[in-house]
């Protein structure tokens, strides 16, 4: 009996996942192959490295702690008050979001740094301060910079999945202040803060570019940078593949720890409806909210704000008109599409199995294996594929060609956590809505995808490629390993002109940077993701 | 599955105008760290003078600083692209000799000009200069008379460099280690907290310096000419210590796996005549390592010579460069 041909759900899926493990692959083979001198003993028990892990966890600690206890009473203070500019506000805090982490570093430095707006304010004051941000105190200046605006989003959006009832409970109750926050408050920020703590501390725990630029040193290098130095320093494989191996392993039992402690995320309640809070009208309450609003976004806007200051005065510099500039923005725009594109593709592919496995068939492991291959550069460091990429092709062939589309599919890879995220719940409402119909009339491959998935993903698709294209485009991770030989990426030319004497023209760059990444972020987000916005 | 493969379409298209063009001519490739290639370094302008002689194309593949060159050649071993590697130091002349990926060099070199006699069979000096604390002489009126002044008597700070992957910075390891011996981390502990930074290279610690986060800085001796002959500032001196400065003198060598040995020759040859010897005292600010018709630059000729030049030999460094970078590491991660 001929059967109209069924969709596959697994299939996309299992392409994408497929494709994903060839690389890794491919770039753990490679490793392991050029590390003839493989001594995880000896490695292990160097007392550097010790003293390496040890920092590393202190900053992405101190990171993640300061963070959210900085997140938290913002959030809150956003959650109970309505004033003008508080859109702005919100969309001000998603900002850190898209700037590179070498432009946030180089605000930080600027505001903050030896001679820079903070020691030239407290000198004109006549109460000189020269701080000394190289180390622990710049790199968490820079990971608070970039973290607790995500916190208190994400803590915001918590605070809104407090059903209105319980607000209207709390009121009639009396309850305000400390009662309020602990019996009301507290609960629902309880399930969301573990998951949240955990991702900061990973992405401090892996942070590159801004240890790189702000760190001072062996005194304050992470194991990422280690990675990087073993790499790039000592060309020793067998150092980076032990140093490799640590960091897989603890950011595993990370990963792993974060996802126990996650609660169920509530996911029904008052969405979108204003919230019906009255409390925080005594004066001390006001005088609180009003502080942190105000720290919170001059800690977020000074850093911008010195980029494009420094950046406007260095317009005139000849660099403008320079070849190597817009050769190396050239570059990133090719390897940021080139990176969003298959970031996007694997993503969909993934979620698009991942839905139609758990709703209906039921099958969740499998789905659960679709979820985590796309999550696994959390735990697998980036420079670690790179550079196994880099030395599988090591002898065979001409690097320079293959650099920029190594550092675009490693991009690639590392937005896929974020992409993935966006998509999976689209795609699951897509199949919950449609999927027996869209089934039942043997709807598959690029009908349903056009039919089905399409008007309920274009938002999310959207705005997770801009967001892929996005952070590729600033990223300085893959390409420092790769950026010479005429294969500079903005990036990468930033980290060089800062250090030599272009400090001017880096300056430039850096607004540069920002402004295509956020152009570039902008665009893509209107033009795929359609014109409504939320 | 369309869109994957339209995905991938896409990329290839996007990637295509990355991937160079391959070249009739003969191409000679040249390793090289990042200073040397840069807009504003010799690279560009030698290439250009080369290319217009050789009938070949010239092509730079730089890392970092100079001690990384090494290990990326170390890594590629046999299989690697290049012909000459240009920037190594007398520092690491052994090691890289030891590796047997070199050739003997086809030069005469009577014409050199350099503090130290040549004898090396491999490689060919192109440019040296001593190791120097450069400062903002706004800043510090007295600057330190000695190393150990500096350690032990003076609250400046600096900047200095990752002996592992930058020639100064290695430099500076081995000029603690020979006026300090077996207490050189004690030094390194002292000298310490007042490091701002340690960078991967030159350039990154010269650039803090000039951005005046530090009044003190790792370079050369004849960096000022720098600020004299493009800035018209007067205000950057280079200290000479008491005990003498640590010499460095750059290198290039010829591998046995050339694909083109008689361009790498000639190229080496090419290293030695004016066209390339009179641009490096204005792009890499170091002394050129032949005696040139044109002579010196004025600002050169108002530099200090240092009392004793310090200098390991090769083979000592070859053999002790780990034990004493694990040290240093050691002592500065405390």
């Amino acid at each position: 009996m001929e059967r109209p041909a069924r969709a596959i759900p697994s299939l996309p899926g299992l392409i994408a996942l497929l494709a994903i493990l060839a690389l890794i692959g491919a770039a753990t083979t490679g490793l392991v192959r050029a590390a003839t001198d493989l001594d995880l003993l000896a490695a292990w028990t160097d007392p550097y490295l010790w003293s390496v892990l040890r920092f590393t966890v202190l900053q992405a600690g101190l990171s993640t702690l300061i963070s959210i206890a900085v997140a938290i009473p913002v959030a809150r203070a956003l959650s109970r008050r309505r004033f003008p500019g508080r859109t702005l506000l919100l969309r001000l805090f998603g900002l850190p979001m898209v700037v590179p982490a070498v432009a946030g570093a180089f605000g930080i430095l600027t505001l903050f740094g030896r001679s820079g707006l903070l020691a030239e304010l407290t000198a004109a004051l006549g109460w000189p301060l020269r701080p000394n941000i190289y180390g622990l105190t710049g790199i968490l200046l820079a990971h608070v910079f970039f973290n607790m605006p995500f916190a208190v989003r994400v803590l915001l959006a918590a605070w809104s999945t407090i059903p209105a009832e319980s607000w209207r409970l709390a009121a009639m109750l009396g309850l305000r202040g400390g009662d309020l926050f602990r019996l009301v408050e507290w609960p629902v920020l309880r399930r969301q803060l573990p998951g949240l703590a955990a991702l900061i501390f990973l992405l401090c725990f892996t942070s590159f570019a801004v240890v790189l630029t702000l760190g001072s040193g062996p005194a304050s290098a992470t194991i990422e940078i280690a990675i990087y130095q073993a790499l790039r320093f000592d060309f020793d494989p067998g150092r980076a593949v032990a140093l490799s191996l640590l960091q897989v392993a603890l950011c595993a039992l990370m990963v792993l720890a974060a996802m126990r402690l996650t609660g169920r995320v509530a996911d029904e309640g008052g969405i979108g409806r204003p919230v019906l809070r009255t409390d925080g009208g005594t004066r001390t309450a006001k005088a609180i909210d009003t502080t942190a609003l105000a720290l919170a976004a001059g800690f977020v806007v000074m850093p911008l704000l010195a980029i494009l200051v420094e950046g406007l005065g260095g317009l005139g510099k000849p660099i403008l008109v320079s070849a190597t500039l817009w050769r190396a923005a050239g570059r990133s725009l090719a390897v940021a599409l080139g990176a969003g594109v298959i970031a996007l593709a694997l993503g969909w592919a993934l979620a698009h199995s991942i839905a139609a496995l758990r709703i209906g068939r039921q099958r969740r492991r499998l789905a659960r294996l679709f979820e985590l291959s796309g999550t696994v550069v959390l735990v697998v460091p980036p420079l670690a594929i790179g550079a196994g990429l880099f030395v599988t092709l090591l002898g065979t062939t001409d690097l320079r060609r293959w650099a920029l589309v190594i550092v675009a599919l490693v991009n690639a890879l590392m937005a896929l956590p974020f992409v993935l995220r966006l998509l999976v719940g689209a795609a699951e409402l897509a199949q919950h809505r449609h999927g027996r119909l869209a089934d039942s009339l043997a709807l598959s491959g690029w009908a349903r995808l056009r039919l089905v998935e399409w008007p309920l993903l274009r938002r999310p698709a959207g705005f997770a490629l801009a967001l892929a294209t996005g952070l590729a485009f600033g990223d300085l991770g893959v390409a420092a390993l790769f950026g010479s030989d005429g294969n500079e990426t903005l990036p990468v030319l930033v980290a060089q002109l800062l250090g030599a004497y272009r400090l001017q023209e880096a300056s430039t760059v850096v607004l540069l940077l920002v402004l295509f990444g956020l152009l570039l972020f902008a665009l893509i987000e209107r033009i795929l993701g359609g014109r409504e916005r939320g | 599955m369309l869109r994957l493969l339209a995905a991938t379409l896409l990329t290839a298209i996007a990637l295509a105008p990355a991937l160079p063009a391959s070249a009739e001519t003969p191409v000679l490739k040249v390793y090289t760290y990042e200073s040397f290639t840069a807009e504003w370094g010799p690279g560009p302008q030698i290439k250009k003078a080369f290319e217009a002689e050789c009938g070949c194309t010239v092509e730079f593949t730089s890392v970092e600083d100079g001690v990384a060159l090494l290990s990326r050649l170390k890594l590629e071993g046999k299989a690697s692209q290049a012909d000459v590697v240009l920037g190594l130091d007398t520092n690491l002349t052994a090691e890289a000799a030891a590796t047997g990926l070199f050739a003997p060099h086809a030069g005469k070199l009577d014409n050199l000009s350099l503090p130290i006699a040549w004898a090396d069979p491999i490689f060919v000096p192109y440019d040296w200069s001593y190791f120097a604390f450069v400062y903002d002489k706004t800043k510090v009126p007295n600057p330190p008379k000695s190393l150990r002044d500096l350690v032990e008597n003076s609250d400046l700070e600096l900047t200095i460099q990752d002996p592992r992957t930058s020639t100064p910075g290695l430099g500076l390891l081995l000029w603690v280690k020979q006026v300090y011996g077996d207490k050189a981390p004690e030094a390194w502990a002292k000298l310490k907290p007042r490091i701002l930074t340690v960078t991967p290279g030159w350039s990154e610690s010269y650039g803090l310096f000039r951005k005046g986060e530090v009044p003190m800085t790792l370079s050369y001796l004849t960096s000022p000419p720098y600020h004299v002959m493009e800035e018209h500032d007067d205000n950057v001196g280079a200290a000479v210590f008491e005990e003498g400065n640590y010499l460095q003198v750059e290198v290039a060598g010829k591998l046995a796996s050339a694909k083109h040995p008689e361009l790498a020759d000639r190229f080496l040859a090419f290293m030695l005549t004016a066209a390339f010897q009179d641009t490096l005292p204005t792009t890499q600010w170091m002394y050129p390592a032949v005696k040139t018709a044109a002579g010196l630059p004025d600002a050169y000729k108002a530099l200090p010579t240092p009392p004793k030049a310090l200098l390991y030999p090769s083979e000592e460094v070859a053999a002790k460069r780990a034990g004493w970078i694990a040290e240093w590491l050691q002592a500065m991660s405390k």
